[in-house]
């Protein structure tokens, strides 16, 4: 029997790391995930867990020391937001590019500046070239159920691929919700033992991690991690598959929520997804056919997968937690434009950027998000302007 | 699978993961010397086989012979020519000279 706890998506995260217990954690406090690394150095001062935790000066030591934790053949684990993260930046490529798979838990926040602490997307959209693999939670369970299934899918021999799972600073990451925990045991089976085939201290086998790689080699080294992103898809359903069979819950590239006979919908990530749902609940009831694509597989971008999801739409808007500043859109809304375009599948398509520093997006703004879709369908699908906001005062 | 001797022939299906070198001490197949813009010159005759050069080269390209200890001619294939040896040199018996050329 799962466990019922009512818990805030740091503490979730911060359970999950304890039940898979990690050889190392590098981390260093930054609002909103503090928390995390604050209750994981309860565990380890409590002697439930067996983890070398590392007090480190900044959170570019918290990746160098993931780095050399993971090369040297130990799990390594780590959560930051923000600021942290772009810290972390050089430090992510080369955990990537050394193929490394390090989990790290983001609890997403604004990039300043100006300074501001609040939610936005614009932390992790800043790493998304970085090679990680980038999974969103919409709540408090799936911040937890995707770190219990994170190494299983960034250590596959097919993969080894460094991997972030994130949650809405403070929406999710300090709100109390219902969760259903998996017993320790259990996940520790699923998570199982961390058996690198190459590492450093491994006294049968002299290595050298991350050489110069000069122009005869670096190019073949990218196209290994591109390959190893391609099979990331694969290795994300099978372990999804596995997760359901322990569980129950049920978990793909994204959650169609309503979007089978939907003639409008909205493409979201994390927290926003929830309240799109009691929009389109609303809808429904007076017969209007909205629906939601819930993205939770952001790297790698489901690209067949979500062209065909979307496919039969008249209208769909996609949200961005984030502005690109490039007067084109948003990083979602190209990933998912480009993504119909090369499937060949043209449907009206608007971007909104919203949340931005966590300006609350609320259900009368995604109501008019929806509105704005049927102006779009009853006018010939006609669209002026894709590149959109909601929610700032113009 | 990854190959252990790679070049710049190799496929990408073929090559290990990351760079990573899986046989320790395979920098000797890395030959240097033709990084190299100035030329060491060992003058045998200035030499007392002091012993002072050797220790101070950056990458091994000074022999020493097992058995009498003493120095031998420069391992030009390693040399990069930046003089450290003849600045170490008190005898005057390592000459740098222009270009990368023996
Ligand atoms: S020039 Fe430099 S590299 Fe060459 S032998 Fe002398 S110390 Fe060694
Ligand atoms: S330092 Fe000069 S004198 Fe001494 S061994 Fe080397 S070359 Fe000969």
């Amino acid at each position: 029997m799962s466990i019922r706890e009512r818990l805030s998506g740091n503490e979730a995260s911060a359970i999950a790391m304890k039940q898979i217990n990690p050889d190392v954690v590098a981390a260093f406090p930054i609002t909103p995930s503090t928390e995390i690394p604050q209750y994981f150095s309860t565990f380890v001062s409590n002697g439930q867990v067996d983890t070398e935790f590392i007090a480190v000066e900044s959170e570019h030591s918290a990746m160098s020391s993931c780095i050399g934790a993971e090369a040297a053949g130990a799990r390594a684990m780590t959560a930051t937001s923000s600021n942290g993260l772009s810290y972390m930046w050089e430090m992510l490529y080369i955990a990537s590019g050394s193929r490394l798979p390090i989990v790290l838990s983001l609890v997403n926040r604004a990039v300043s500046g100006p300074l501001n602490i609040h939610n936005d997307h614009s932390d992790a959209m800043g790493v998304r070239d970085a090679g990680w693999i980038m999974l969103f939670s919409e709540n408090n369970q799936e911040a937890y159920d995707n770190l219990i299934m994170a190494h299983q899918i960034a250590e596959n021999s097919n993969v080894m691929l460094p991997l972030m799972v994130c949650q809405d600073g403070f929406i999710t990451s300090h709100s109390i919700e219902n969760i259903e925990l998996i017993e320790d045991d259990k996940v520790k089976e699923f998570v199982g033992t961390y058996k690198p085939e190459h590492y450093l201290l491994n006294p049968n086998e002299q290595i050298a991690v991350g050489p110069m790689d000069l122009q005869a080699y670096l190019f073949e080294h990218k196209y290994q991690q591109a390959e190893a992103m391609r099979n990331a898809k694969k290795v994300i359903l099978d372990v999804a598959d596995k997760f359901e069979k322990m569980t129950g819950r049920k978990y793909g590239f994204f959650e169609e929520y309503k979007l089978d006979d939907a003639e409008i919908a909205i493409v979201c990530m994390n927290s926003t997804a929830g309240t799109t749902k009691a929009v389109v609940d609303d809808l429904r009831a007076k017969g209007i056919k909205a629906g939601l694509l819930k993205l939770r597989v952001y790297r790698p971008f489901p690209v067949e997968e979500i062209s065909k999801a979307l496919s039969h739409l008249k209208a769909v808007a996609i949200l961005d937690k984030t502005d690109s500043v490039n007067a084109a859109g948003g990083p979602l809304f190209e990933d998912v434009t480009s993504a119909l375009y090369t499937q060949n599948v043209h449907i009206p398509a608007v971007n909104y950027v919203y949340g931005i520093g966590g300006r609350d997006t609320t259900t009368k703004d995604i109501s008019k998000v929806f509105e704005d879709l049927q102006a779009i369908v009853a006018d010939n699908s006609k669209i002026d302007n894709p590149y959109r906001y909601l929610g700032v005062r113009i | 699978m990854a190959k252990m001797h790679i070049d710049k022939s190799t496929p990408a299906s073929e090559i290990t993961k990351g760079g990573t070198i899986y046989q320790a001490g395979n920098a000797v197949e890395f030959k240097t010397g033709d990084w190299r813009s100035m030329c060491p010159v060992w003058i045998e005759e200035k030499c007392k086989q002091c012993g002072l050069c050797f220790p101070v080269c950056p990458d091994d390209a000074i022999p020493v012979n097992k058995e009498t200890l003493n120095r031998e001619d420069f391992n030009y294939d390693y040399c990069k020519g930046c003089g450290i040896c003849s600045k170490a040199c008190p005898f005057g018996a390592i000459e740098m000279r222009e270009g990368g050329k023996i």
